[in-house]
């Protein structure tokens, strides 16, 4: 976002999702730092996110946006040299501790990334891969029911319903990114962490995701991180601003693009640097 | 146009003489080559026939062939994969992804040291540790010698092939609640498979080629293959045989097995760039 100077008020058009959603906590993270081998990524972050809404993590590039919502599935786990210290508990039940299943917290918490990822496989079987891996169905027709529902609440079934036994490559940029969210929804995860999910897609495709996000948000928790302003105005409940590894303010989106708490979340919002 | 100065021209000619030369020394390269494979095939032509293909040594002067050489080189080359693909692919995704630490490196460094080991010598340590205890020699030690060979050649294309999968593939799956071997298994193998078919078939080739492990494992035979328990007939150690005896009919036949050996190995390496052009279209 370049600082222009017509910036001067904050012109968001904030939509109000009438969030009288619940306020049940879905994911609480206490004092949470994160260190890639010697620095320090994540400084004392601390955050409730309510079930059932969509909150935005917004902040610079290199803030920690991406790397704190990683540390939700714990998909930093596979990056070599990396440690966590502090307290992340989903229904309660916390995820670092000893005993915590990765392959248990990741069925419940999916990911979409960044630059959409299909597996080298069929539109049909990326749907499938993980209800397949996880024996979740018990029928050939009960895995169709699935791919099939899955594909719709992606809002992606209309367009390949009569290719899919196709490869997944052949699907456009922001096809490929509903597939990536199809994949995910189809092992019924309760929280789904979107990484910038529409920062590689034109206009058009990228509405069609923040509509299926603004829909989604009925059955799931979400979390999106995004560098898009207006985006997280457009589709968020509530909205968190990071700033080097900390965590400067969490209100409600409304709030948070009209009359922001803190000095450094408004001059980001304006446009006075990042 | 400039008006070229003096150091000008003196570059432009340096260039050229330097462009002339590395043109010289790649058709000198490619010429000795193509005298070696004319000459191959002229020397071979003439005792070349369908009967020679098919039958098997006879005494000087009773003709004969070296079918049972290209059965018993079939089935070495057969149980040499049996043993080396598998574990050469298991040790390269070993290295590519459960990789890190001196222990990786470690390894990393032996299968290297592995690679350039002298044929003969692999020879002589199976011939030490398998046929002295079995007491006789046979294809299954001939196999495990040229398996010995292909094991760092595979290992090592796996790891690199694998590596360059990329690792968002990963983490699409590992998302999904998959475990660590079934990404492996079922989106990162598959994803590599092509490249992992062209080294496995690389290794093929390099093998179809050593005679010098078979010497003394293999040995040789002067039937067709009845039981892999016994000394077994292969292409390269027939060539080897008839070329030190002293009789002109084996030198013939020496040279037409040579040009089979050739084609053998020509048809394995079309097949090698049939399956890497298909990968980058």
């Amino acid at each position: 976002m370049s600082a222009s100077t017509s910036f001067a008020a904050p012109k968001f058009e904030v939509k109000s999702h009438s969030s009288a959603g619940s306020t049940v906590t879905k994911i609480a993270v206490e004092d949470l730092n994160f260190f890639y081998g010697k620095t320090q990524a994540l400084k004392g972050i601390s955050i409730e996110i309510p079930e059932r809404q969509v909150m935005a993590f917004i902040g610079p590039s290199g803030c920690g946006k991406t790397t704190f919502l990683r540390t939700l599935n714990r998909m930093n786990d596979v990056i070599a040299g990396t440690r966590v210290e502090g307290k992340v508990a989903i229904d309660g039940a916390e995820i670092y501790a000893a005993g915590a299943d990765v392959v248990d917290l990741r069925k419940k918490v999916g990911m979409v990334f960044q630059k959409s990822n299909p597996f080298p496989k069929s539109i049909f079987d990326n749907v499938a891969y993980g209800l397949k891996i996880n024996r979740m169905t018990s029928s050939r027709s009960e895995l169709d029911g699935r791919v099939e529902e899955a594909l719709k609440d992606a809002a992606l079934w209309n367009e390949v319903k009569d290719r899919l036994k196709s490869s997944a490559l052949g699907l456009s940029g922001g096809q490929q990114q509903r597939l990536c969210i199809a994949r995910a929804l189809a092992i019924r995860p309760e929280v789904i962490l979107m990484d910038e999910p529409a920062s590689a897609l034109d206009p058009i495709a990228t509405s069609k995701i923040e509509e299926l996000i603004v829909d989604l948000k009925k059955q799931y928790t979400i979390v999106i991180v995004t560098h898009n302003m207006q985006q997280a105005a457009r589709v968020s409940d509530l909205t968190a601003f990071f700033l080097l590894g900390k965590l400067v303010e969490v209100n409600s989106t409304e709030k948070m693009f009209t009359a922001p708490t803190e000095k450094l979340t408004e001059d980001y919002i304006t446009g006075r640097f990042g | 146009m400039k008006i070229l100065s003096r150091k000008d021209r003196s570059r432009r000619s340096v260039s050229a003489l330097m462009t002339s030369l590395t043109a010289l020394c790649t058709f000198v390269a490619v010429g000795i080559l193509i005298v070696i494979l004319s000459y191959i095939a002229m020397r071979g032509i003439s005792a070349l026939n369908l009967r020679f293909l098919v039958d098997t040594p006879r005494p000087v002067g009773e003709g004969g062939g070296i079918g049972n050489a290209i059965v018993g080189s079939g089935l070495l080359l057969l149980l040499s994969c049996v043993v080396g693909i598998p574990v050469g692919i298991a040790c390269g995704i070993y290295l590519s992804e459960f990789g890190g630490g001196w222990m990786v490196s470690g390894v990393r460094f032996l299968i290297d040291t592995l690679t350039g080991i002298p044929s003969i010598v692999t020879g002589v340590f199976v011939y030490a540790v398998i046929v002295l205890r079995m007491k006789h020699f046979s294809a299954f030690a001939g196999g495990i010698a040229l398996a010995l060979i292909m094991i760092p050649i595979v290992a090592r294309t796996t790891e690199e092939m694998i590596k360059l999968v990329p690792h968002s593939l990963r983490e699409g799956a590992l998302a999904l609640g998959a475990p660590q071997w079934r990404v492996t298994l079922g989106v990162v193998l598959p994803a590599a498979a092509s490249g992992i078919a062209t080294g496995a078939i690389l290794a093929i080739a390099r093998v179809s080629g050593e005679t010098a492990p078979l010497l003394f494992t293999a040995f040789g035979s002067r039937f067709f293959p009845r039981n892999l328990n016994e000394p077994i007939a292969s292409l390269t150690v027939q060539i080897y045989n008839y070329a030190i005896s002293p009789y002109d009919e084996w030198h013939a036949q020496a040279w037409a097995a040579t040009l089979v050996l050739m084609a053998l190995i020509l048809s394995i390496n079309i097949v090698v760039r049939f399956l890497t052009r298909q990968k980058f279209s």
